[in-house]
């Protein structure tokens, strides 16, 4: 054995704790597309969905339009910025070539996706706790669960953060990358169950909704704060978990082995 | 050993024992393609200021990228002082600082956020002593909170040099870094690292200022398709080459080389115009202009000239016959 020189000092958790500060203060000081835009966005869907059409619909007993339809826009704020945090951030990284600064770094891959997917869900769940906050003035819900309603919130968060980043490695160009909002996300999300029950929907378009993914947070995070939903909170959970721990493994296994991102 | 004492070198301690700051055994890679990097093995001692030359698409940057850990190994191994890069990449990223060739920074942040950020990923405990000694020297203090995209070339680049050596690594690879910097900057730049050199710090570094390389680097490799041609002190490296060339313009064309001028290396170019001498070492030059004078040459103009590391480089890669200049780097 040669001998070799000691070592500096060093803070293991220092390139997890950095990483995780930078990804929060990169979304702070572009605030206004990244905070200040998907809660007016949301604004407005409340005001459409709850205080106009919501007076004059109704798809579910005990609730109005508006109870239902808040907890899907909660979650599509939470899960809108989770996947768009992760995404643009790796993305324009790997664009720009500022992935570099960090794969020279002793960083971990389990500190890279943590770091990542924390500060994403950070956003995410911000956004959704001020949608929350607003929704109040329109229609409070009993939020019988509310414990349970955070864990599904946060869940949605962490699984939409590993979308995110799944598409940010695979993405090689802006259009790729949109793609995956436009023709993935959007469509699952808008069919999942945010703004109608599924079990208004004739039996085949049911049973084909129950195959999405979003389904099952969607309604698992409604069932939790209105104390009803399509399907039981434990399915809701089961499905909701397993997905995202088959995503983590998918990006942990792609940030471990540095596709696309070392050459 | 792979590596010889580079002599007089400030900084350079015995190396018959020593761990390598930097150990390169067969080291291969390819990109869907033939090999960019064959089979390259070198060491370099601590304390050493070693230059890694080559034309465009040698392979010098691949071997950079793979030292630093963005391009994976294709094959054989490589230690910084005697850790594994890829088994041990924690403690060889702690070791290494890198300074790549393409001016990339993160337009989110100041220059001030982006050092502090830069020490973080290296899990580094902030001196900031430490930090400011390299804003003063690289001259980044007036611009501490300016945003990136205010940011001239050359502060990027310095930005750069600072972010590189933020965490005190003890082995820093410096990719092109006076790459379209202006001349002071590059002296004051070159000079920082002869300094940090001294205190210790390894440096390998890659330029295509070949006189840079020339004054800076203790010994030189040079590769060309991925391979390494040669590696030397880099004074040996220069005395490769017949040090004295004298360029003779003449008045009036010569019709022929006088055949006493054939022992001096002598040729005739520009349709007799121009009479060319490379010496070699053992006839001098006393002798050499004593036989001019007794030519009764018409001469107009005499110019002469040290072979320099461009003379060897270009000797070495085949390249001196081609138009050399744009294919360096």
């Amino acid at each position: 054995m040669k001998a070799r020189a000691p070592l500096p000092p060093y803070r293991p958790w220092g390139p997890f704790l950095t990483l995780f500060q930078r990804e929060i203060l990169r979304f702070l000081r572009v605030s206004v597309q990244t905070v200040v835009t998907p809660i007016i966005t949301a604004s407005l869907y409340l005001f459409v969905f709850g205080a106009t059409l919501g007076e004059r619909l109704s798809v579910v007993e005990d609730f109005s339009y508006a109870q239902f339809v808040i907890p899907g826009l909660i979650l599509m704020g939470v899960i809108n910025n989770s996947f768009a945090n992760t995404s643009s951030s790796l993305f324009m990284s790997r664009y720009l070539g500022q992935i570099v600064d960090l794969l020279v770094t002793p960083i971990s891959p389990a500190q890279f996706i943590f770091a990542f997917t924390f500060a994403a869900m950070v956003r995410g769940l911000a956004i959704g706790l001020v949608v929350w906050l607003i929704s109040l003035f329109f229609a409070p819900l009993p939020g019988t669960f509310p414990w349970l309603a955070f864990g599904m919130a946060a869940l949605a968060s962490f699984l939409f953060a590993q979308v995110g980043l799944i598409a940010a490695i695979y993405s090689n160009t802006f259009d790729a990358l949109s793609m995956y909002s436009n023709f993935l996300l959007l469509p699952l999300i808008y069919l999942g169950g945010v703004f109608y029950p599924i079990s208004i929907l004739p039996p085949f378009w049911e049973n084909l909704s129950r195959l999405n993914p979003l389904f099952y947070l969607i309604d698992g995070f409604r069932h939790a704060l209105l104390g009803q939903g399509d399907t039981s909170l434990a399915v809701s959970f089961g499905v909701s978990g397993a997905l995202s721990l088959a995503l983590f493994a998918w990006a942990a296994a792609l940030i471990a082995t540095g596709y696309r991102l070392r050459s | 050993m792979l590596f010889t004492r580079p002599g007089s070198r400030p900084g350079v301690a015995s190396t018959a024992a020593m761990t390598p700051a930097l150990l390169l055994r067969n080291v291969r890679k390819s990109f869907d393609g033939p090999p960019v990097v064959k089979e390259l093995s070198f060491a370099i001692a601590p304390g050493e200021i070693f230059g890694l030359l080559g034309p465009n698409g040698a392979g010098k940057s691949t071997t950079i990228n793979m030292v630093a850990g963005v391009t994976r190994l294709g094959g054989g191994s490589i230690e910084v002082f005697g850790y594994d890069n890829r088994r041990d990449y924690r403690i060889t990223r702690r070791l290494t600082g890198v300074m790549h060739q393409e001016l990339v920074t993160d337009h989110f942040f100041t220059i001030d956020r982006a050092l502090k950020i830069h020490s973080g990923y290296y899990g580094a405990v902030d001196d900031p002593a430490w930090r400011q000694r390299l804003i003063d020297r690289l001259g980044l203090g007036p611009h501490l909170h300016k945003s990136m995209n205010k940011l001239s070339g050359g502060l990027k680049r310095r930005l750069m040099v600072a972010k590189s050596l933020i965490h005190k690594p003890r082995l820093l690879i410096l990719d092109e870094p006076t790459a379209g910097v202006d001349v002071e900057l590059r002296h004051s730049l070159w000079e920082f690292v002869r300094e940090i050199n001294r205190e210790g710090t390894t440096v390998l570094l890659t330029t295509h200022y070949l006189e840079e390389a020339e004054q800076m680097c203790g010994r030189i490799a040079i590769m060309n398709h991925g391979e390494l041609i040669a590696l030397e002190p880099t004074a040996t490296l220069l005395s490769r080459l017949r040090d004295r060339r004298f360029e003779l313009l003449l008045e009036r064309p010569l019709a022929a080389l006088p055949v006493e001028l054939l022992p001096f290396g002598a040729r005739l170019e520009g349709e007799g115009r121009r009479l060319i001498l490379s010496p070699p070492p053992e006839r001098s030059t006393g002798e050499l202009l004593a036989l001019i004078c007794r030519l009764q040459l018409p001469i107009a103009e005499i110019e002469t000239r040290r072979a320099g590391l461009e003379e060897v480089f270009l000797e070495l890669t085949g390249m001196n016959r081609r138009p050399a200049r744009e294919n360096l780097g």
